[in-house]
């Protein structure tokens, strides 16, 4: 879980940086693009690095949903019987409990997100148009259910994140008394972050701020 | 003296202290000790009754050496035993401060504080182990309390002269009795002590005069089980819940020590009860146990009650000169810091006048006000906090606020299972550790000693004294016939329980059995109120057995089966109690007669007549028990009057 | 106080078990919650009923023995508190309460409200001690604590182990209470030895024993009676990936 966890976090900050390029224009937005499908050329065949981290990320998310299930279970097994009265939780705040339903609805979330814009088959624009021109029309001002859509599970992805990356840390045994504070902090930190930087693509787009 | 109510017996003698120098005593008997040879030991069996400081040290050790333990509490896990509750710490005489102590020092202290009705041997050798206890639990990971130096911290303690205790915060008791339990689990592991949680003791099988193995009753299912052994050990603690409300756990009985009792193990000194001065008051009908709270609240709080009686205002309203500060005006020197038994009595004597406070009128205040104007109350808060919030989880009130309440509560008994030097009762084969043992403490315990004794018997002393009756008693297997005769002992006794089908909870006799003992036979006694008892209990005994109501079956987990069982027992006990308490017409350690006082109404000995150790014979149902008496001798610490004024 | 009780009743391991309702008047604000069952039996047992089977014991908050899940919550709504220091005043007249033992597949239901929790006797016994057979210790100054140490040792090692974090735990995991021991043992230097060892072999039974997997939702330590610290359980993770992925397990 808090390894293949630690990828995709990485990933989602690398995801980041590439979407906010989208406010420094059309050009440079499908520069980058088309740079990830050449990265090491010509040492390396066209779109090779690209696939590797495909498949990396794919691997992680299945052991990831794999890690998360078994626990699940283990969790139904340890339990057989429930509780009559409602149990109370007391701990943590809410991102704790989002950790199960949200996960499941991220990972809706990321099937539509490569439908729509891995292999076009919910964007409105299909596969003949820029990369930038296929994000401006995802998120025309006329489809705000679709901003919704994406703002919704980006705030989940924001949750999982909060308490998932102080998770990881605390399973991998890097949390110590001491260090408890700053990795809170870090895990806030990097969870809005994470979450600003991908909610202000479709938010800019739907209000016209950029297009 | 009227004997009509006991009747007279042998002396009885320890034949197993060796004579010499006192300390070269327990060198000398671990010496003459006949050893088990460690290839025999796999085959030979011991049953420990009880996983307290005692018997779960007892158990790890013996295991470690190779016997084969089987090893019983009614608990759920050994962890549970009531052990665990100790908060103050354990004695140790390091001499890690450098104060001048020394094994000699506690060995003179214990049997003071006992009020000279100890055996000198017996605590000389105690005093001794102290230094090893304390090695033993650090190698086990018990975590002292340490300076910052990284070296074991130590406080001092209620009747000594000197800091030797060594405390693991509030809870002592909680981290020493977890090193024996995880020694013992380790032992489980290792195959060499079968345990049997949630399994009580219901009978001893006997053999040739011998005690030869246990039955038991499985808590859970209710079967009748039986175990045969070489040897069994009772370490089933002490019986202050004859009382109904003492600090003791729920469950804590006299049963495995009075059935030992009635098959001829003499039981010592059942009289001496220590009265814990500073605990919770009662308030209601509904109390169950009483809670203590350390003594080292005295340090700080002063106690008093108000000036006239029935004095119902709030104590915030009463002025100060319509206060009685008694303990600072009766003892001037040590004021609230006065020994246990004497700021217990006093208490009581000011409630008995009609000026105790809070509900039902049982309590003193213990006052913060001048401790939280002269420090601070961030200092007080540094000091008591934990307490003070205990208080208030029980009570509802805020003792920064008002006064806490507090009043005496049965706390320890020192009397027991009479034991010889080797730990061994008057039956052959059985071994008493332990608070159920009535050695070391005399008539009076000293704070902190309990743990040390619990400890140094099943650590130390036990596993050196029992080899030699193993090794001198190669015994056949048990007769069939004995065990079925003590299985049906068991048997028919749940039946005739099950079949009374009365109309009163086992829970309401107890509690009135012990509001006699507590009316008659609590912090003071007189020959009118002891003789009142001794008419109320049989009666009350009798009742118990035509109108106890016990629901259920026999053959299912049972809670008030159980009860029946201990409270049954208590009975017997609480008249044998009563018995001794009247026979004994001095004053001494925890049993103070309203009779033997001097004029400023301190206990008065009498060592003449009353020098001894009064070990009781049960002479069967409804005959009188037969006294017989231990003369003590001191050789090394001379009898004084004990004076706190 | 007049209350509605709903207890969980269950006459034995086998039987199905159900809710059933109770009602008292006249409860002291001032009677604990323990105390306050006592009353319900004294008035089943003069009704001609069964009363209600409960663990507890020493009734001060140190044995472990009492349990009890109320309201959903386990040992009550009060923080760092057991059932049987749990008072009425906590309770408002005329609630209603649902008492329900703990739930867990390796905590099976014994009667009503009594569970076997032998299986932490178990984790225990499989390396929850410091092998130091009794006489061969050395003095005990031979080998000083630093203080930090010993304070955090002894944090851990207040656990009463009454099985609370796993009724709490969303996962039913154990990891508090094996955390706590392996961190009490770990951090002291007596504890070296076997450090390795006995991390994997307690949570390797601890497993087995049918506890859930830990997510770190942290309701463990807020239901846990000693406030036994969440961190306890990043001790042990670290010492079992030492000992397994770091190869310190010999």
């Amino acid at each position: 879980m808090a390894v293949t966890g630690a990828v995709l976090v990485l990933f989602l900050i690398a995801h980041m940086i590439g979407n906010l390029k989208i406010f420094l224009g059309e050009g440079d937005f499908d520069h980058y693009a088309h740079w990830l499908r050449t990265i090491g050329e010509p040492a390396l065949p066209h779109r090779v690095l690209l696939t590797i981290v495909e498949i990396v990320l794919t691997v992680s998310v299945v052991l990831h949903i794999w890690s998360a299930v078994s626990l699940g279970k283990r969790a139904a097994h340890a339990r057989p019987v429930k509780y009559q009265s409602k149990k109370k939780s007391h701990a943590q705040g809410y991102a704790t409990h989002t950790m199960r339903y949200g996960g499941i609805i991220v990972a809706l979330f990321i099937i539509w997100h490569l439908l729509d814009l891995t292999f076009f088959a919910v964007n409105p624009l299909g596969s003949d148009a820029t990369p930038y021109d296929r994000v401006i029309a995802d998120f025309d001002g006329s489809r705000w259910y679709i901003t919704i859509w994406y703002v919704l599970a980006v705030l989940l992805v924001g949750l999982h994140l909060n308490h998932g990356i102080w998770s990881a840390f605390q399973t991998l045994g890097l949390r110590s008394p001491r260090s408890n504070g700053a990795l809170r902090a870090l895990a806030g930190g990097v969870a809005g972050v994470v979450t600003l930087g991908f909610i202000a693509v479709p938010i800019s787009v739907t209000f016209g701020w950029v297009s | 003296m009227s004997d009509s109510f006991y009747k007279s017996g042998e002396p009885v003698v320890d034949g197993k202290a060796p004579k010499g120098p006192i300390e070269d005593r327990w060198t000398t008997r671990k010496f003459e000790a006949k050893q088990v040879n460690p290839a025999n030991k796999r085959k030979k069996k011991i049953i420990i009754i009880g996983t307290g400081l005692a018997g779960g040290s007892a158990g790890a050790t013996l295991g470690e050496a190779g016997y084969h333990v089987q090893q019983f509490c009614f608990q759920d896990s050994p962890r549970r035993a009531h052990s665990i509750a100790a908060q103050g710490g354990i004695n140790a005489a390091k001499n890690y401060r450098n104060d001048g102590d020394s094994v000699y020092r506690l060995f003179y202290e214990t049997v003071k504080g006992g009020d000279f009705r100890s055996r000198e041997s017996n605590v000389y050798r105690l005093a001794d182990i102290s230094r090893q206890i304390i090695d033993q639990c650090v190698a086990q990971g018990v975590p002292f309390a340490r300076e910052y130096g990284g070296l074991l911290d130590n406080r001092s303690f209620g009747g000594t002269q000197v800091s030797r205790t060594f405390y693991a915060r509030g809870q002592t008791g909680q981290q020493l009795l977890l090193g024996a339990y995880q020694a013992l689990m380790r032992q489980v592991d290792a195959g060499n002590v079968e345990l049997y949680p949630r399994h009580e003791m219901l009978d001893l099988i006997m053999e040739d005069g011998r005690a030869r193995g246990v039955v038991v009753r499985n808590l859970i299912d209710g079967e009748i089980k039986h175990y045969t052994a070489d040897a069994v050990v009772l370490a089933s603690g002490g019986y202050g819940n004859v009382y109904f409300l003492s600090t003791n756990a729920m469950g804590s009985n006299v049963t495995a020590s009075w059935r030992a009792h009635r098959h001829g193990a003499l039981f010592a000194n059942p009289c001496y009860t220590q009265i814990h001065p500073t605990c919770i008051p009662v308030s209601g009908d509904h109390q169950s146990k009483l809670t203590l709270m350390s003594e080292s609240l005295r340090n700080d709080g002063r106690v008093w009650v108000p000036k006239k009686g029935g004095d119902t205002r709030r104590p915030s309203d009463i002025p100060e000169d319509e206060r009685d500060y008694y303990l600072e005006r009766i003892y001037p020197s040590f004021g609230n810091l006065v020994p246990r038994d004497i700021a217990s009595r006093a208490a009581k004597n000011v409630c008995d006048e009609g000026r105790g406070v809070g509900p039902g009128g049982l309590g003193v205040y213990l006052d913060f006000a001048d401790a939280i104007e002269r420090l601070g109350r961030d200092k007080v808060e540094a000091k008591y906090g934990n307490l003070f919030e205990m208080y208030e989880r029980i009570t509802g009130e805020n003792p920064y606020d008002t006064p806490m309440r507090i009043y005496p509560a049965v706390h320890y008994t020192m009397g027991g299972l009479w034991v010889d030097y080797d730990l061994e009762s008057t039956i052959p084969g059985l071994f008493v550790i332990g608070e159920a043992n009535f050695s070391d403490h005399g008539a009076n315990r000293l704070g902190a000693s309990a743990l040390m004794q619990g400890l140094a018997d099943g650590y130390f002393v036990l596993p050196n004294t029992i080899n030699d009756y193993i090794a001198r008693n190669a015994l056949p297997p048990v007769d069939e016939k004995n065990i079925a005769a003590a299985e049906e002992r068991v048997a028919s006794r749940i039946e005739k329980f099950l079949s009374i089908d009365g109309d009163r909870s086992v829970d309401s006799f107890h509690r009135e059995l012990g509001h006699i003992m507590w009316e008659y036979c609590g912090m003071e006694r007189t020959e009118e109120g002891l003789r009142k008892a001794l008419e109320l209990i049989p009666a009350l005994h009798e009742e118990f057995w035509k109108r106890v109501k016990v629901t259920g079956k026999g053959e299912e987990l049972n809670q008030q089966l159980e009860k029946a069982g201990r409270v049954a027992d208590f009975f017997e006990l609480a008249e044998l109690m009563v018995i001794d308490a009247l026979h004994r017409t001095e004053s001494c350690g925890g049993h103070f007669r309203a009779e033997s006082q001097d004029e400023d109404g301190e206990a008065k000995r009498d060592d003449d007549n009353f020098g001894y150790v009064a070990a009781w014979e049960w002479a069967g149902e409804g005959e009188q028990p037969v006294l017989h008496k231990e003369d003590l001798n001191f050789e090394y610490v001379h009898p004084t009057q004990r004076s706190y004024k | 106080m007049k209350l509605t009780l709903r207890v969980w009743r269950q006459s034995g391991p086998q039987d199905k078990g159900k809710m059933v309702e109770y009602r008292l008047d006249d409860i002291s604000p001032d009677a604990s919650f323990l105390e306050m069952l006592d009353v319900l039996n004294e008035k089943l047992i003069a009704d001609g009923g069964e009363p209600v089977a409960f663990d507890h014991d020493c009734r001060e908050g140190i044995c472990g023995m009492c349990s009890l899940v109320i309201n959903g919550t386990p040992h009550g709504p009060e923080e760092r508190t057991t059932t049987c220091q749990l008072h009425m005043r906590k309770f408002k007249d005329g609630e209603v309460i649902d008492v329900e033992p703990w739930r867990a597949k390796a905590f099976p239901v014994v009667k009503d409200l009594v569970v076997d929790r032998s299986a932490f006797d178990r984790i225990i016994q499989a390396g929850g001690y410091i092998t130091a057979p009794t006489g061969t210790a050395p003095e005990a100054h031979s080998t000083p604590v630093p203080k930090p140490d010993a304070d955090r040792a002894f944090e851990a090692a207040e656990c009463i182990g009454c099985g609370a974090c796993v009724a709490a735990c969303p996962n039913g995991s154990a990891s508090l209470f094996l955390g706590a021991k392996v961190t009490h043992l770990g951090l002291m230097p007596q504890g070296q030895p076997e450090r390795w060892d006995r991390v994997v072999s307690m949570l390797d039974t601890h497993d087995d024993e049918g506890f859930g997997g830990c997510t770190n939702t942290g309701e463990c330590t807020v239901a846990c009676p000693k406030g036994i610290p969440l961190d306890v359980i990043g001790s042990l993770n670290r010492d079992y990936l030492k000992a397994t992925a770091g190869g310190k397990k010999r």
